[in-house]
């Protein structure tokens, strides 16, 4: 059982899941529409490409844009979640090791206790995104089972690995429902709402090319986001 | 009854049937035959099939239900945060269940989505520069507007606009003989104070050609007179169109597409046939956005820019007072605190922010300018964008949106509002109308006709 979801179950695993979010940015591109979007991207490709660059980096650098400075609280949580979320399963030495017997090759990696603190705050981010979601009328009014449920999905692995880390109860039983719920959080990346890992990059850069082109970059003047 | 006589799914293409929706005062029959329209679910999936592509399909998908886009959208805010109010609701509620039910929708559905697309957004496009993902609110509502559009669920007062449109090519039964005689009119009626004024009408080659939006020439002819006055004293070589000279578009507050590219088509039509260097249109943010900045794409012209430049008014002025073709005696500054509204036709929407500050530079006395918090590209809606001034069935709710405008204008203490933008004018001349708070509001155009040098050679001379 091990072997085969450590071995072949992930190889499909990586595929479905990197190469479904690779179909997803090539046919949203494909997907763009000058006439419909009312963007002249091709001719107008640098002021393009500028504004979408600048869009980018305006919502991945914390408290860059004027929405970020306006919800201090909000900000940190979602960086703390997000980062959480990327960085520990990328650079955990245990998965680098997995890594390293599958495919050869190894990332550097993260101390224990860097690694159990990243955790953690993703942990908690994730509960502060779900308390939120019930404080806030604004949010709640939103808020479906199915927003629960890709919480559920994206902090399973996060819970389960933890207890394995930790040693608390059959450590065997822990360790593979990690992996287990960690495949579905990864097979779910590009059927979910969670293809919002690439289709965020190409919405920013959308809307990015249109303030960049349309709405004011051809005028010279950018956008303060 | 699946359509009605004045509710119904065909757009108003002829003066009959124009004057007759008219004649149903406050649209009495029109909205009692809308209860009765039928939905065509087929065409409106259809549509949403061929329409609704990458930007418009991610958005719906993605949205993370944050709920940021809740407290930037002025509407929420002046509506005690109901959460009805969040722009993400908004859409989800409306053009997210069309979707999810692959248009199978009936008519108190499309009655809903009617009120929440023209009641509830403005299109003032505030909430997509705070969502993380980048969805633009004000796209997505007026991708929705032609939905219903074609499904006939508009409001009285846009139909018969986009009407308007169709059948005079003009917001307002403006025949091309009744512009060409106002233009007439306005130049004789100003010569003895300006000799020499002009308002050349159809010169092929000039510097710079001039549309306008028919209100002026329909109610406040002054205001061409001032734009004459205005190129005259700059020196301008400039032209208006018998043909084309007219630049709003309430089809796209309508959601009339096709509409909208009519009326585009005749103002390019105009730019071929005179071929002047340059264009300019009226201070008018709708207008400019419809001719300018969306009107090269309803056209199909792939560059995104229309025929030959074509500025927005507060261009035009920044740079006559910028070379000295209007110069501002110093001592008619504005020493009074004055505040400026930034129009998101043209501020959020094309950048022109730096632009009108500057004229602010030459107008105003060091000291007296007061900045809106927040303005630029971050200011509110005046309340009264998107059709909202217009729409009589949606008057209280209007009258609730200018609520925001009203405590900006009172945050900054002035009681002068400069308002380049004539949509932003009326819904500030309304504001002072409902809740009386003592202020006054102006155009730039009257404002540096009375301040400005004029030099010896254009005086009239004494006899
Ligand atoms: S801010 Fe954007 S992602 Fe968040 S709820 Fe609003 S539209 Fe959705
Ligand atoms: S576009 Fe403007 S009015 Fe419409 S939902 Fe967004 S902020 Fe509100
Ligand atoms: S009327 Fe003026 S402020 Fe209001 S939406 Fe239009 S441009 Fe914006």
């Amino acid at each position: 059982m091990y072997d085969f979801l450590t071995g072949p179950m992930l190889w499909v695993t990586f595929l479905v899941s990197f190469g479904g979010l690779l179909v997803r940015a090539v046919m949203y591109v494909r997907g763009l529409n000058w006439q419909l979007d009312r963007v002249a991207y091709r001719p107008n490709m640098s002021y393009g490409i500028r504004g979408a660059i600048r869009s980018i980096l305006a919502f991945i650098i914390p408290f860059k844009a004027q929405a970020q400075r306006e919800r201090p609280g909000f900000t940190i949580i979602f960086f703390a979640f997000h980062i959480g979320l990327l960085v520990t399963p990328i650079f955990l030495e245990a998965h680098n090791v997995m890594l390293e017997k599958a495919f050869g090759f190894s990332l550097p990696t993260l101390g224990t206790g860097f690694a159990d603190t990243l955790a953690w705050m993703c942990l908690v981010g994730g509960l502060f995104m779900v308390l939120r979601r019930i404080a806030f009328p604004e949010v709640r009014i939103i808020t479906t089972a199915y927003d629960y449920l890709l919480l559920v999905i994206t902090l399973a692995p996060f819970v389960t690995g933890l207890i394995a880390r930790y040693e608390m109860g059959d450590y065997n039983f822990w360790l593979m429902a990690h992996i287990i719920t960690g495949e579905i959080w990864l097979l779910s990346l590009p059927f979910t709402k969670l293809s919002h890992a690439i289709l965020f990059f190409m919405s920013r850069m959308q809307l990015g090319m249109d303030y960049g082109i349309k709405r004011g970059g051809m005028k010279g003047s950018d956008f303060a986001w | 009854m699946p359509e009605g006589k004045f509710c119904n799914k065909t757009p108003i293409t002829t003066d009959e049937q124009l004057k007759a929706t008219l004649n149903d005062k406050g649209g009495k029959q029109y909205y009692e035959e809308m209860n009765h329209l039928e939905v065509d679910s087929e065409k409106l999936w259809g549509t949403i099939q061929k329409t609704m592509k990458s930007r418009l399909k991610t958005w719906l998908e993605i949205c993370a239900h944050c709920g940021l886009c809740a407290e930037p959208c002025f509407l929420y805010q002046v509506n005690g945060r109901v959460p009805e109010q969040v722009p993400s609701y908004k859409i989800q509620a409306t053009l997210g269940q069309i979707v999810k039910k692959k248009g199978k929708v009936d008519n108190a559905f499309m009655q809903m989505c009617m009120e929440t697309a023209w009641s509830k957004c403005t299109c003032c496009n505030r909430c997509g520069h705070y969502c993380p993902h980048g969805i633009d609110m004000g796209v997505m509502f007026s991708y929705l507007r032609g939905l219903l559009y074609g499904q006939g669920f508009v409001p009285w007062e846009l139909k018969i606009g986009a009407g308007m449109h169709r059948v005079y090519r003009a917001q307002m039964d403006v025949t091309t003989e009744d512009w060409v005689e106002t233009c007439e009119w306005m130049a004789e009626e100003n010569e003895d104070e300006w000799p020499g004024l002009e308002i050349p009408v159809d010169k092929v080659g000039a510097d710079i050609m001039y549309t306008c939006n028919a209100r002026e020439p329909k109610h406040y002819p002054e205001d061409l007179a001032e734009a004459a006055i205005l190129f005259h004293v700059a020196g301008e070589n400039w032209t208006v169109p018998s043909e084309g000279w007219e630049q709003t578009s309430l089809s796209m507050f309508a959601g009339d597409w096709e509409c909208c590219k009519d009326n585009v088509a005749n103002v390019y039509a105009a730019i071929e046939r005179l071929k002047p260097k340059r264009a300019t249109g009226t201070e008018c943010g709708h207008a400019h956005r419809a001719t300018v900045i969306e009107g090269p794409y309803w056209m199909g012209r792939e560059d995104g820019q229309p025929p030959v430049p074509f500025l927005h008014y507060v261009e035009w002025l920044a740079e006559a007072l910028r070379e000295g073709k209007i110069k501002i005696d110093p001592s008619k500054r504005i020493k009074e605190p004055v505040t400026l509204q930034d129009s998101c036709n043209y501020v959020r929407n094309q950048g022109l922010k730096d632009v009108t500050r500057e004229i602010i530079s030459y107008l105003v006395e060091p000291g007296y300018f007061v900045e809106m918090a927040p303005c630029k590209e971050h200011n509110y809606c005046c309340g009264g964008g998107g059709g909202f001034n217009g729409i009589g069935k949606y008057r209280e709710q209007r009258n609730m949106a200018l609520r925001k405008k009203m405590d900006q204008i009172l945050d900054t203490g002035c009681k002068l509002v400069i308002a380049p933008c004539h949509n932003c004018w009326d819904a500030i001349r309304d504001l002072e109308e409902e809740y009386e708070i003592g202020i006054r509001w102006t155009f730039l155009k009257p404002l540096v006709i009375k301040m400005m040098e004029v030099p010896e050679h254009l005086l009239p001379k004494d006899e």
